[in-house]
């Protein structure tokens, strides 16, 4: 084969966080390594220091670290049937575009899932009875576990705390709750590696006004770290200064986990460690056999095409890409919602959401004192920490008072309701209500239906003439029942602070479309499960279908927790290069019998 | 070896590799993957992330025709008029700004997705909203002449000699999509652009040619590119009263 590289043990696609934890595992465990990453290398002294990146018009508005659309973008539709259309602007993907990925634009919250989450088919038939399980499917939703109880993921969960830094405060501390802390979380062996982060203004009020409700809130686990810290691979990070830039931006401060400040540093200075940069992987490459792969091909930024040869091939791109690029290799079944066969492309899903704001007379938020995970949140709704046996839906929502940031464009609209968004109107409505106003979001879970799924586009291409990812979707009823419930919450909740003049956007009240910005919590496509009719990898995130290639992303989420994806994603990505180097190098084969 | 570019992607593509051959440099051979062993030594910004400030030098160089700049004149400072909050937007360089964004890829839409097939009715359908079809050069080289016509049709008269009441009147409908600019162009995305870029000009940072005097910052009290604030979190309910920085010195 033309332009061929030398064989690697390993070969990585896309070195986001779930690539660099699997290629510092695999390195340390002296497996030779290749990762292929599209984007170009960023660096934080090089790239996003200080003075580069307080930079809105370009970070956020600008979306300069996000990968375009014209590079690829995704097509979308809300039901089978309907011709798709492509996502043409800016919208609610936030795709990485550099080493490091979307970790290093993240915002940082970084959240274990609840017990519930990973065994939502189980624990449904457990406490509600298996009737109530089997209406919810019969009315569509296609629930099911994980393969992997959050007690076999607590220390993978733990060891990727400990390589981000991850500030915060335990609330269940080997089953001892500890108010302050999360009291809803599953059981931990040791406290966060930093300490929580500080209160704001708004989260103070939030903080008070939710525990006099008889709440339980805590502050948000963060990856914006509290205060200087050296991690287990010998890399220093600095304490978060609340600059408020920081989601869509780089941390020019080594205070925001990312794979630039977390981990780059002590893998880049493996000799067993080679990235090539600003190179795509176009697909992988089957054996004759047709069961395993060989390596996988890729181009250059100047147009040439390679291959990479590799005993392992791991997919760890975005989950839309884990899934695009399993189906460009022709590795599984489409999956089908007309007969449920096939499993690539099934159980996509979202994040259910929603926001409440309020405007408070004469405050002095200072709504620029913020960090990309800066909240107080309570989960006294999320998952099922509530009793559902009365209400009509399952699953919850996190609700959360935040102080994300105070960047004026992207506030820009953030005044009284009734007021114009131009003319002098507007300018005295900013000028007054930039310090009153205050935010309360709700970020719900989602469970995934027969009717949501992934596929390629037959028509529109990408820039090397590849097929799109084409995403069928809308919101279910389950998930709307939820999301209206928690909103109510949230409104009581602004309404008790002293917020007036409310103004709520509860998304699912009308049908989605990618521009409807609320969350870039993509999930599904290429769920992990016990069950190889109804996942497509095994729970150690091996395909079932070909077994030396190994996906790692949200794409292995059956379905959606009400938090943000990130600690997840890193612990999976612990687990599967674990079962790599520690059971599948010595012996290639199913890691779990089909 | 094939190459693999596509047809008509050739000027985005080039702009985007404009940028990050800059970065890889000292990376890459030609044509080979670039190729990166061993942690980078360089100290250096890499060129395509250090901040490129707004052309300075008093002349226009994309919106170079003066009925279309007097017309965007008259609209950005109805948008954003001079009042006891702060100055216009033409003021606090917005023009400057916009023709400064629009003579770099986001004027070219460099981001954007523009391969067809495009179907207005369908997409519009599915997203919502009006798709965008074009680049923001293109649509405010469409925009502006169709919003003169329609002055010159209705008033007969230049849309900059109209009345502030009237131009007020003008872009209401516009953003009610109540007025009609032509086969060309939406009358309600264009608003939609030209409000988004006055209070884009009017709020970034003055970097980029807007926000003079940071006047848009100080209306609302947002103290700019600062970095540290763990001095002032712990402080309840305060004006803070910081004098607002910006990434460059303040001329």
């Amino acid at each position: 084969m033309a332009n061929e590289r030398p064989k690697a043990d390993v070969v990585i696609v896309g070195l986001g966080w779930a690539g660099s934890v699997m290629a510092e595992e695999l390195t340390r465990a002296g497996l030779n390594v290749v990762a292929i990453e599209r984007g170009a290398w960023r660096d934080t002294s090089t790239d996003f220091p200080p003075a580069v990146d307080p930079d809105e018009l370009r970070w956020h508005t600008r979306r300069e670290l996000l990968q375009p659309m014209s590079v690829e973008t995704t097509t979308f539709r809300n039901k089978t049937g309907q011709t798709a259309a492509p996502v043409r602007n800016w919208n609610a993907f936030q795709f990485g575009w550099n080493v490091g990925g979307a970790g290093t634009h993240w915002a940082g919250m970084s959240w274990r899932f609840l017990p519930w989450d990973f065994e939502v088919a189980t624990q449904t038939a457990e406490r509600y009875g298996q009737e109530r399980l089997d209406s919810l499917m019969a009315e569509g939703l296609q629930l099911q576990d994980w393969g992997v109880t959050y007690e076999e993921m607590a220390p993978y969960y733990d060891r990727f705390e400990r390589i981000a830094g991850t500030s915060g405060k335990a609330g269940n501390l080997n089953g001892e709750r500890i108010k302050g802390g999360n009291v809803f979380e599953g059981p931990r062996e040791r406290d966060y590696p930093t300490p929580e982060l500080k209160d704001t203004n708004w989260m103070r009020m939030y903080r008070e006004t939710t525990e006099g409700m008889g709440y339980n809130p805590f502050t948000i686990p963060a990856g914006n770290i509290s205060q200087s810290y050296v991690n287990p691979l010998g890399v220093t990070m600095g304490p978060c200064t609340y600059c408020g830039f920081c989601d869509f931006h780089g941390c020019g401060n080594f205070s925001k986990s990312s794979p630039q400040a977390c981990i780059l540093p002590a893998l880049m200075r493996r000799p067993n460690f080679t990235v090539l940069t600003e190179t795509e992987v176009l697909h992988a490459v089957k054996h004759e056999d047709g069961k395993t792969v060989k390596g996988v091909q890729f181009v250059t930024r100047d147009g040439e095409e390679g291959f990479q040869p590799a005993d392992v091939v791991c997919i760890t791109a975005y989950q839309m890409d884990n899934v695009r690029l399993m189906l460009l290799s022709g590795i599984g079944e489409q999956y089908d919602p007309t007969t449920m066969r096939g499993t690539i492309g099934r159980n996509y899903n979202y994040q259910t959401c929603s926001s409440v704001t309020g405007f408070f007379s004469g405050a002095k938020m200072n709504p620029f004192i913020g960090g990309g995970a800066l909240g107080v949140q309570i989960d006294d709704y999320n998952g099922d920490n509530f009793d559902h046996a009365d209400l009509d839906f399952i699953g919850g929502a996190g609700i959360m008072g935040y102080s994300t940031n105070g960047r004026p464009i992207a506030n820009m609209n953030g005044i009284r309701p009734g007021n114009k968004r131009w003319g002098s109107e507007w300018k005295e409505a900013y000028a007054r209500d930039y310090q009153e106003v205050a935010n309360i979001f709700c970020q719900g879970t989602s469970m995934p239906t027969r009717d949501a799924y992934l596929s390629l586009d037959p028509t529109y291409k990408d820039r090397h003439g590849q097929p799109l990812l084409r995403l069928t979707f809308d919101w279910n009823r389950n998930d709307k029942s939820m999301i209206d419930y928690a909103t109510e919450k949230a409104i009581e909740i602004m309404k008790e602070a002293g917020g007036e003049d409310l103004m709520v956007d509860n998304q699912a009240e009308a049908a989605w479309n990618p521009y409807k910005q609320h969350s870039s919590h993509t999930i599904g496509g290429l769920v992990m499960g016990s069950d190889p009719s109804t996942s497509a990898l095994n729970p150690y995130l091996q395909s079932w279908d070909c077994h030396n290639m190994f996906s790692v992303g949200a794409s292995a989420f059956p379905n959606n927790g009400g938090y943000n994806p990130t600690l997840t994603v890193g612990a999976l990505a612990v687990r599967a290069a674990r079962a790599i180097h520690e059971t599948y190098i010595n012996n290639p084969g199913p890691l779990v019998e089909a | 070896m094939t190459s693999r570019k596509s047809p008509g992607m050739n000027r985005r593509q080039a702009l985007f590799s404009i940028g990050t051959a800059a970065a890889a440099t000292g990376l890459a051979t030609t044509g080979r993957a670039a190729e990166l062993h061993g942690f980078p030594h360089e100290t250096a910004m890499s060129a395509d992330h250090l901040p490129v400030p707004a052309h300075r030098g008093g002349s226009f160089r994309i919106l170079t025709d003066e009925t279309d700049r007097a017309t965007l004149k008259a609209a950005f400072d109805r948008l954003i008029p001079a009042d006891d909050q702060g100055p216009s937007a033409s003021e606090a360089g917005c023009l400057e700004f916009l023709d400064d964004q629009l003579s770099r890829p986001y004027g070219e839409g460099a981001a954007l997705y523009l391969d067809g097939p495009m179907n207005r009715e369908r997409e519009a359908a599915i997203m919502g909203a009006a798709q965008v079809f074009a680049t923001p050069r293109d649509r405010y080289a469409a925009g502006l002449p169709a919003l003169e016509a329609y002055a010159q049709a209705t008033d007969g008269a230049a849309f900059a000699a109209l009345s502030p009441d009237r131009i007020d009147e003008i872009l209401t409908g516009l953003e009610a999509g109540e007025i009609d600019l032509g086969d060309d162009v939406d009358g309600q995305a264009f608003f939609e652009l030209m409000l988004q870029n006055a209070r884009e000009g009017y709020l970034a940072d003055p970097l980029y040619g807007g926000n003079r005097d940071m006047a848009g910052w100080k209306m609302i009290g947002f103290p700019g590119a600062r970095y540290d604030f763990r001095p002032y979190i712990d402080k309840r309910g305060e004006e803070l009263n910081l004098t607002p920085v910006s990434l460059i010195p303040n001329d």
